[in-house]
C-alpha cells in the first residue's frame, strides 16, 4: 500500500528536528502533528511524550525533518543516529532543500530495508482549521478504530491533540515545538468575558426558571378547566416551550458533545434574536399610541364582521345562488344563527370599554419575543371568530345526523341494515310499518338535505378561512422557533467548522520527488446545515392526509387540522 | 514538461454529448497513482446570449406597446438578469474533474460558469467497485460510468450508484 504522511502546513518551514505525531492502524499513514526542534535532549523528550500521553493524547516519535541551514553541518549523521535512539517500527526521513518546493522522504523499517519514495504520498493540512473542524455525519458514541475509515480517524487525531498544543514559543521548556499555535496560543478576550460571565448568569437563570416551574406547577393553576384552557391556547404552549428551552440553555454544567453545543447556542441565539425583535416591535407599536389606535379598530371590525355574516344569512334566507331552499327549514336556521350573532355583538360592547386596556397590558408580553406577538395573533384571532367557530359546529353536526340518518334509512329502503356486532351491512325483514315510517323519514330528510348541506358549506368555508390564517401563524412561529442562527452564521462566516469531508487538490511538484496533495475542508452543504440542526419543536403538522380530510369534511365530522407534536424529552 | 505530469488531450477524436454538443476530454497523469480527467464543455456562447435578450426585451417592447405599463419593461430587465444569473450560477456547467489517487479515493469535482466549484471525495474504503452502467433515456439507450458504494451495514451490498460526469454525457 502506498504511504500517506498528513503533514502540517505550519511545519512547512520549520527548522531542523523530530517529528511526533500518531500512525493510523490498518490505513498505512501517518498524521504528523509537530516537529521537535534542535537541540533537545532525547532524554527529556521522552519525558515529555511521557507526559503528553498520561493527558489523553496518543503520540509517538515518527521519524526526522532535516531543512538545512547554513552553521548545522553535523546535522544530517546526528539526525541519522536518531533512528537509534527512537526505535520504532517504521522510521520516516523527511528532508526539504532550500530553494526547492518538493519534500523528499525515506523509510526505515526495523529491518533496515529502504523503500523506494515513489511509494509516499504528502497531504498538506491546515492545521488550525481541521482541528476546529467537525466532521459530519456525526457518529453518536465512541466508534470502532478498526473499522473506522481513514478521514474520521485523521480528524479525531488533530482534535484530540489539544494539550499537546498548549506549549508555545514564549513557554520556558526544555523542548521547542512547532504547530499551529506555537506563535502564541489563539484566544479571545470576548470569549473569555464571556465564559466568566456566564457561570453566575446561568446560576441565576436557573434559580428563576426554578421559581417559575414551581409556580406554573402548583395547584391553583392546575385544576382541570385551567389546563384545558392553557393546552388550547397557542400563547401558553409557546411559553412552556420556551421555559424548557431556557432550562437547557441555562445549566452550569459545559456541553460535551458537539451536538449538544450546537443545540445549547442554536437556542441561545435565537432566542436572543426573537426578543429583540420582540422588543423592537414593542417599542414601534408603543410610540404614538399605535396600541390605542389598534384597540379602537377592533370592536369596529368585530361589527364589521357581525354585519357581514348578517348579511349572508339573509342571504342564504332568501334564495342563494338561485337554489330553492326548504322555507321553514331555511327561516329557522336563519333566526337561530341570527340570533347568536345578535348575542355575540353585545357580548363585544359590553367588553369594549375594557378592550384597549386589555390590549395595552398583554401587549407587554411581546416583550418576551415576536413568537409570542404572533401566538398572541393567533389567540385574539381564534377568540375574535369564537362565533363563526360555534356556527361550523352547529352547522357540521345537523350535517352530520342528516347524512347518518340517510344512509340508515336509505339501507332500511333497500332491506339491510348495519350489523354492528360483525361490523358489515346485513339483510333484514322489516314490518309493514316499520318500512313505511322509514320511507317518510328518508324522504323528509332528503328533500331537507340541500338546505342543511348549504348552511354547511358556508360555514366550513368561513372555518377554514380562519383555520388557514392560525396555520400561516403557527408556521412562522414554529419557523423562528427551529431555525438554527448559529449554525447558519457559522457556516456562512467560518464554513471550515461544520466539514461534510474533504477536498484534495495537486500541488505542483518537481521530478523525483514525491506527489504532494493540499487538503482542504469541503463545508456542508447550507441544507444540510438546516436538517441537522433544527430545534426539534412541537410543530404543527396536518394530522390527516388530503384524502382523509376530504372524507371527513363530506361525511361532516369536525376537522381540527394543525395537532400539535409533543415536545421530545432528550 | 518540467513538472514530470503527462498531458494528453484526445484532439484527433471529437465527442459529442447526448444532446450532440461538442465537448473535449484531457487526461493528465501526476505519478503513478494519481490521475486526472477532466471533461469540458463549450463556453456560453455570446451570440446565443444576444438573440434570448433581444426575444425577450422585443416581446416586453410589444406588450408594453399595447398596454401602455412601463411595469413589464422593468419585470423583463429584471426577469432577463435573474434569469441569466441563475443560468451561469445553477445550470451551465463548465468543465468535471475526476482525480483518482490511489488508496486514498476519488474525487468528482463539477465547475460552473460562474466559477463554482462543487467537490465530492469519496474515500477509498466506501467504493465497491466502478462500473460502466447503462440507462433507458428517452427512446435510446446511453452508457454512463457510475461508482458503487458499499453499504455500510452489509460489506456486500451496494448502498447507492453515483454516477459520474452528470453534466455531460459522452456517447463517442
Amino acid at each position: 500500500m502506498v504511504l500517506k504522511i498528513f503533514f502540517p502546513q505550519c511545519c512547512n518551514k520549520a527548522d531542523s528536528g523530530l517529528l511526533v505525531g500518531r500512525w493510523i492502524p490498518g490505513q498505512n499513514s501517518a498524521v504528523v502533528l509537530a516537529v521537535i526542534h534542535y537541540p533537545f535532549i532525547p532524554g527529556q523528550v521522552k519525558q515529555y511524550i511521557q507526559q503528553v500521553e498520561s493527558s489523553g493524547v496518543d503520540l509517538t516519535v515518527l521519524g526526522s525533518w532535516s531543512m538545512p541551514k547554513e552553521g548545522q553541518e553535523g546535522m544530517e549523521s546526528f539526525l541519522r543516529d536518531l533512528s537509534t535512539i527512537f526505535p520504532q517500527g517504521q522510521w520516516l526521513q523527511l528532508s526539504r532543500e532550500m530553494g526547492k518546493i518538493g519534500f523528499r522522504c525515506h523509510v526505515l523499517t526495523r529491518d533496515q530495508s529502504k523503500s523506494p519514495s515513489d511509494k509516499v504520498i504528502f497531504i498538506h493540512y491546515e492545521q488550525r482549521k481541521v482541528m476546529l473542524s467537525q466532521l459530519h455525519p456525526i457518529e453518536n458514541g465512541v466508534p470502532d478504530p478498526q473499522t473506522e475509515s481513514q478521514l474520521p480517524q485523521v480528524f479525531g487525531t488533530v482534535c484530540q491533540s489539544e494539550p499537546l498544543f498548549f506549549l508555545d514559543k514564549y513557554d520556558d521548556s526544555p523542548v521547542k515545538l512547532t504547530h499551529w499555535q506555537s506563535e502564541g496560543r489563539e484566544g479571545s478576550i470576548i470569549v473569555e468575558l464571556m465564559k466568566q460571565a456566564s457561570t453566575p448568569v446561568c446560576l441565576l437563570t436557573t434559580w428563576i426558571l426554578t421559581l417559575w416551574t414551581s409556580l406554573c406547577s402548583s395547584r391553583i393553576l392546575n385544576v382541570r378547566p385551567m389546563r384545558f384552557i392553557s393546552s388550547k391556547l397557542s400563547t401558553c404552549v409557546q411559553l412552556s416551550y420556551r421555559t424548557e428551552h431556557l432550562q437547557t440553555v441555562s445549566s452550569p454544567t459545559r456541553a460535551t458533545t458537539h451536538n449538544h453545543f450546537m443545540r445549547k447556542a442554536n437556542i441561545f441565539v435565537s432566542f436572543f434574536v426573537d426578543v429583540s425583535l420582540g422588543l423592537l416591535l414593542v417599542s414601534w407599536m408603543y410610540r404614538e399610541n399605535r396600541i390605542g389606535k389598534l384597540a379602537n379598530t377592533l370592536v369596529p371590525a368585530a361589527d364589521h364582521i357581525a354585519k357581514e355574516l348578517e348579511e349572508l344569512l339573509q342571504w342564504l334566507m332568501g334564495a342563494p345562488a338561485g337554489l330553492k331552499m326548504n322555507r321553514a327549514l331555511d327561516q329557522v336556521l336563519g333566526r337561530f344563527f341570527l340570533y347568536h350573532i345578535h348575542l355575540w355583538i353585545s357580548y363585544i360592547h359590553l367588553m369594549s370599554p375594557f378592550v384597549e386596556m386589555i390590549l395595552w397590558y398583554v401587549g407587554l408580553s411581546a416583550c418576551l419575543g415576536l413568537t409570542f406577538a404572533l401566538s398572541l395573533l393567533s389567540d385574539i384571532t381564534a377568540l375574535l371568530t369564537f362565533h363563526i367557530y360555534c356556527f361550523y359546529v352547529y352547522g357540521a353536526r345537523l350535517y352530520c345526523m342528516t347524512v347518518y340518518g340517510l344512509s340508515s334509512l336509505w339501507r332500511l329502503f333497500r332491506g339491510k341494515k348495519w350489523n354492528v356486532l360483525r361490523q358489515r351491512v346485513d339483510s333484514c325483514s322489516y314490518d309493514l310499518d316499520q318500512l313505511f315510517i322509514g320511507t317518510l323519514l328518508f324522504t323528509i330528510l332528503l328533500f331537507l338535505l340541500p338546505t342543511t348541506a348549504l348552511y354547511y358549506l358556508v360555514f366550513t368555508l368561513l372555518r377554514l378561512v380562519v383555520v388557514m390564517f392560525q396555520g400561516v401563524v403557527h408556521l412562522s412561529v414554529d419557523f423562528i422557533n427551529s431555525f438554527p442562527l448559529f449554525s447558519m452564521g457559522l457556516r456562512l462566516f467560518r464554513s471550515y467548522r461544520l466539514a461534510e469531508g474533504v477536498k484534495f487538490r495537486v500541488l505542483c511538484e518537481e521530478p523525483g520527488t514525491p506527489l504532494h496533495l493540499m487538503m482542504d475542508i469541503n463545508p456542508l452543504k447550507v441544507s444540510r446545515v438546516v436538517q441537522t440542526y433544527r430545534t426539534p419543536t412541537y410543530s404543527c403538522y396536518p394530522k390527516d392526509s388530503w384524502l382523509a380530510l376530504c372524507k371527513k369534511l363530506f361525511l361532516g365530522e369536525l376537522i381540527y387540522p394543525w395537532r400539535y407534536k409533543t415536545t421530545k424529552i432528550d | 514538461m518540467q513538472n514530470g505530469d503527462q498531458h494528453y488531450s484526445m484532439e484527433d477524436e471529437t465527442y459529442t454529448d447526448i444532446d450532440g454538443k461538442a465537448i473535449s476530454l484531457e487526461c493528465q497523469s501526476h505519478s503513478g497513482f494519481c490521475r486526472e480527467f477532466t471533461v469540458s464543455s463549450a463556453k456560453v456562447s455570446i451570440g446565443r446570449v444576444m438573440v434570448y435578450t433581444c426575444a425577450v426585451w422585443l416581446s416586453a417592447y410589444i406588450v408594453f406597446f399595447i398596454t401602455e405599463n412601463t411595469a413589464v419593461l422593468s419585470s423583463a430587465i429584471i426577469i432577463t438578469l435573474v434569469g441569466m444569473m441563475v443560468h451561469i450560477h445553477f445550470v451551465k456547467v463548465d468543465h468535471e474533474t475526476l482525480l483518482i489517487i490511489g488508496s486514498l479515493g476519488v474525487q468528482v469535482s463539477s465547475s460552473y460558469a460562474s466559477g463554482r466549484e462543487s467537490t465530492d471525495f469519496i474515500e477509498m474504503d466506501k467504493i465497491k467497485d466502478i462500473v460502466i452502467n447503462e440507462a433507458i433515456h428517452m427512446q435510446t439507450v446511453i452508457y454512463y460510468l457510475c461508482i458503487l458504494l458499499k453499504d455500510p451495514s452489509d460489506p456486500e451490498a451496494v448502498s447507492s450508484v453515483v454516477p459520474l460526469f452528470q453534466g455531460k454525457r459522452l456517447i463517442k
